[in-house]
């Protein structure tokens, strides 16, 4: 399952690179894309679908201000956002199955990477010195912690078939056993991991990632007091981690068209699956969304804790095929 | 050589305190804490040429206590934690020297510090039941004087000290029986001669002894629901003995549950695994569950030993059930992330306790509401807080990482091959360890974000100035360990093997180490912590220089007003406080927790709609102590009051009592 020989430094660069440009430029046109697809659903004509990426040029070129009382966690958190999910973007399956240290590719390792970039946050939101802040913080932190098992039992329970959590062994074992896609382990996995991508990319039903009503704010109460070129990296930033949660999904769930050959063709090739799945998902997301309301945030927890149900469920019947 | 050292810190810990003693007041705790340091040096020289040539050190006398001696073996198991304890004790001693501290600089308490640490340093050097209890009540002992030694001035320290003393005695008393009982069995108290005759004791004396074993040494790890203790007495101890009970002390206990079951009895039933990582998995969810709901800084850090100590009990009651089922590479593997886990967890835990001293003398307060903005006051205490936090909530590059990322490996990788009750186990395990990380970062960001960052709450924390150049130092150590271990596992890796190799069997390579990759043979994964924390390094400078050139020119940041709702001036009580961090937690949690919320509202006599008062007060107690511990305590007063009411001064009566006895007595023995 494993890469038998391996693939030239150079080669690997150069697909590495091509998946940070993707993640860069593709995120902010995927969050364009699922607005574009919800306004259309609402019957409006929408922002074009490069809007976002005319609104991180458009903060990149303005000033920067911060709360008077911030220290420094509070403008180093942007950079550590983006540079945790560059980070992921680099070393994970996405255009190719020979990604850059691909044996540390692990879902463990890309779990605790996430967390990197929310905790990160979670210390600005709290460095603002503001009651919106702290709220923020302290909601997300909650939902984070929460959302936690569900998404490691979820992985546990994709891990089985393959006897690995390593991302490029499970893509490769996924389509070498096509049979395994269709387990119900892995289905009940799925199920799982979309509630939690949800949750963790603060989509609806958990946030809404386009209110400013300030007692309902998740996300955007932590990071309010960001402006200018700190703003455009959070934008970025959030942009990166929904990419790279609808990303995974995508590979892990219909692998097909993933570079397994280091030829130019192949690479192509797995460019253009990766766009087309990711657009797909992504407008599928958008498109329940239009049909679903923000739910309590204490009713949040019953959610994730029947994603984490899934999980569970996931692994023991996993574990029966095994 | 190895010997000789091993001698020498004993010696030197001893000198320490003699030094205390004679020593005036204006360089006592100097000259003690610089002997400590020296005693700390030696057992980490003796303990790394041990785990590095393999060769035990031993020391026997016969004189010193009346027939039975003194007998050291400190072989590699061993001397994993006495590195461990050194390490911790050096950086403790060193922050000694600028803490001060009223009643630590006193000559008792600065003589009991180094007696502490030397009792630390040795108990797992203790090759005879003797040897080892003499050492262990030292131990206990020691640390339950320096808990006391503030009570002048810190009430609270005195009913903490209670708690204390009756746990460690109870858990002393139990660990005694265990002990007793296997050495009677084995017509020997060395533990080389228990260690032979395990193969031919009676599975029901066994058990009896594991159990006891177990109940003595998990209350030493502060495992719920033995952690009663725990959160008292580490916060109201002087803060460098906080930081070598919660990240020394308590390792032991995990110590001593390994080197009974594995190393002494070579394996243990499968049932005791179980109960095992039961109490694991619970202490870790409730240790991880009341530190994110903590609004003192120094409970919250103890809650987070529970915590940590749960999930080194969970590593190795995996190990057990590993081993049981006859699976054992992946048996020492988990044993190793095991170790991994509490060696780490010393690191993070002292650098995290001292900081907390740190900004205690320098507010004097440990409350999280009473302080804010720190960071700005205290840089560099801060940044060596945050290092401890951002490490202890497992994220990479740091270490507490590494030891996570293998314990996941290895439930995961157990998995597919195994029997019922160790599948019902290994995704419960996983639950655990993903909940308690979620909850540990909660708590940790609350930590810090409440105490050192934002606008500070009162005018303590507006004022605090930056403490002295040793206690920054002491912390700073740690905390550069924190990040050598997290990059560089690897130089800490075949030591752990090592140890593992003691009490485990002969290495089988379940993990294997190559370059600068660790990962499990055949789980076709390896993390490269080199690779992977100079990826991050690279992605976040790439993230700062792009904002660096879209700011072009303008450099200056323009501070501004935060958004207030459009309301001008703001106040530091505007901010979120520590307790409504954890106000959401509290409410998903509320059954386990079971906050105790008391809302008062006065009106005004006119009308019942103008509010004239608030008054809102919250209380989170422990609720294993409690709904387990209070009951106990009121049913045993409530037998003492009735056993009260038996003398009455009659002298008939205690006539009668005498007769009856007597006639029992004959009965019984006849």
């Amino acid at each position: 399952m494993t890469p038998h020989s391996a693939p030239s430094v150079l080669l690997t660069g150069a697909v590495t690179a091509l998946q940070l440009a993707l993640l860069v430029l593709g995120a902010p046109l995927t969050v364009g894309l699922m607005r574009k697809v919800r306004c259309r659903l609402e019957g409006r004509p929408g922002p074009p679908v490069r809007q976002p990426l005319k609104d991180l040029r458009k903060l990149a070129g303005k000033e920067r201000i911060r709360p008077q009382y911030a220290s420094w966690i509070f403008s180093s958190a942007p950079v550590v956002l983006v540079g945790s999910a560059l980070t992921i973007g680099a070393i994970g399956p996405f255009v190719s199955t020979y990604p850059f240290l691909g044996a540390s590719a692990d879902l463990f390792v890309f779990v605790f990477l996430f967390l990197v970039g929310s905790v990160a946050l979670g210390l600005a939101g709290l460095d603002a010195g503001t009651a919106f802040g702290g709220m923020g913080a302290s909601r997300a932190m909650t939902i984070g912690a929460l959302a936690e098992p569900a998404l490691l039992v979820a992985v546990l329970a994709i891990s089985i078939p393959a006897r690995s959590p390593n991302l490029p062994a499970i893509v490769v074992g996924s389509l070498a056993h096509p049979i395994w896609l269709a387990s119900p382990g892995r289905l009940l996995a799925l199920a799982a991991l979309v509630i939690v991508v949800l949750a963790e990319a603060g989509r609806l039903p958990v946030d809404n990632p386009t209110t400013h009503l300030e007692l309902t704010m998740i996300h955007e109460a932590m990071v309010l007091e960001y402006s200018g070129p700190d703003l455009a990296l959070v934008k970025l930033g959030e942009a990166m981690r929904l990419g790279l949660l609808v990303g995974l999904l995508a590979n892990l769930f219909l692998p097909w068209g993933i570079a397994q050959t280091q030829t130019l063709g192949g690479v192509v090739l797995g460019v253009v699956a990766l766009v087309g799945k990711v657009g797909l998902i992504a407008a599928a997301i958008a498109t329940a969304e239009v049909f679903m309301a923000k739910l309590r945030l204490f009713r949040v927890p019953e959610l994730l804790a029947g994603a984490f149900v899934l999980s569970v469920l996931g692994v023991v019947s996993a574990l029966a095929l095994a | 050589m190895s010997s000789a050292l091993l001698g020498a810190a004993a010696a030197l810990g001893v000198c320490a305190a003699a030094a205390a003693s004679l020593t005036t007041a204006r360089w006592r705790v100097m000259v003690t804490a610089l002997i400590t340091m020296g005693a700390s040096a030696c057992a980490l020289a003796s303990a790394a040429t041990v785990l590095h040539s393999g060769r035990d050190a031993s020391f026997h006398t016969v004189g010193l206590i009346p027939i039975s001696g003194v007998s050291f073996v400190l072989d590699p198991f061993g001397a994993l934690f006495t590195a461990v304890t050194a390490v911790v004790a050096a950086g403790a001693a060193l922050f000694w020297i600028g803490y001060g501290g009223h009643g630590l600089s006193s000559r008792s308490g600065a003589a009991l510090m180094p007696l502490f640490v030397t009792a630390l340093l040795l108990v797992p050097a203790a090759a005879s039941v003797t040897t080892f209890l003499i050492l262990w009540e030292l131990m206990a002992i020691t640390s339950l004087l320096l808990v006391l030694v503030d009570h002048a001035r810190n009430p609270a320290a005195i009913e903490a000290a209670t708690w204390y003393a009756v746990m460690t005695q109870a858990g002393a008393a139990a660990i005694l029986a265990g002990l007793v009982l296997l050495s009677s069995h084995a017509g020997s108290q060395s533990f080389a001669a228990i260690h032979d005759h395990a193969a031919h004791l009676s599975p029901t004396v066994k058990g009896l002894a594991l159990l006891l074993l177990l109940v003595g040494f998990a209350s030493k790890a502060g495992a719920v629901p033995f952690h009663v203790w725990l959160p008292r007495a580490h916060p109201e101890a002087p803060s460098p003995v906080s930081a070598l009970m919660s990240a020394g002390m308590v390792n032991l206990g995990i110590y001593g549950i390994v080197r009974v079951a594995d190393g002494l009895l070579g394996g243990a039933p499968m049932w005791w695994w179980l109960l095992l990582l039961s109490l694991g998995v619970a202490s870790a969810l409730f240790g991880a569950l009341n530190a994110a709901t903590s609004s003192d800084l120094k409970r919250l850090l103890a809650y987070s030993t529970t915590d940590n100590m749960g999930l080194a009990l969970l590593g190795v009651g995996a190990s057990g059930l590993f081993a049981a089922t006859g699976h054992q590479a992946l048996s020492q593997v988990a044993l190793a992330a095991a170790l991994l886990q509490v060696l780490n967890h010393g690191a993070f835990k002292a650098c995290l306790f001292l900081s907390a001293g740190s900004v205690q003398s320098a507010t004097g307060s440990r409350d999280l509401d009473s302080l804010g903005g720190l960071l700005r006051r205290l840089p560099v205490t801060g940044a060596i807080f945050i290092v401890g936090a951002l490490a202890i909530s497992a994220l990479p590059p740091l270490n507490g990482f590494v030891s996570e990322w293998l314990l996941l490996q290895t439930l995961a990788h157990g998995l597919p091959s195994a029997v019922t009750w160790v599948a019902i186990a290994m995704p419960i395990g996983v639950a655990t360890l993903a909940l308690t990380g979620g909850l540990t970062a909660a708590a940790l960001v609350k930590a810090v974000g409440v105490g050192f960052l934002g606008r500070p709450r009162t005018a303590a924390a507006a004022e605090a100035i930056e403490v002295s150049h040793y206690m920054q130092a002491g912390g700073g150590i740690l905390a550069v360990i924190c990040v050598v271990l997290g990059v560089a596992p690897l130089v800490v890796l075949p030591s752990v093997l090592a140890a593992v190799g003691v009490v485990a069997g002969p290495a089988r390579h379940g993990l294997f180490v190559s370059g600068w990759h660790i990962g499990l043979v055949g789980a076709h994964s390896a993390l490269a912590p080199v690779g992977l924390a100079s990826c991050l390094v690279v992605a976040v400078a790439l993230a700062a220089g792009a904002r660096r050139l879209a700011q072009g020119r303008r450099m200056a940041v323009r501070p501004a007003e935060a958004w207030g709702s459009g309301r001008a001036a703001q106040t530091a009580r505007m901010q979120y406080t520590a307790r409504s961090f954890a106000e959401p937690l509290e409410r998903v949690f509320h059954d386990v927790l079971r906050p105790d919320l008391d809302l008062d509202v006065t009106t005004v006599a006119e009308s019942r709609y103008y509010v004239q008062e608030i008054t809102y007060r919250a209380a989170v107690d422990d609720t294993v102590e409690a709904h387990l511990y209070r009951p106990a305590i009121a049913a045993v007063s409530r037998w003492g009051s009735f056993a009260r009411r038996l003398p009455n001064g009659s002298i008939h009566r205690y006539l009668a009592f005498g007769f009856v006895s007597l006639v029992l007595i004959l009965a019984l023995v006849r």
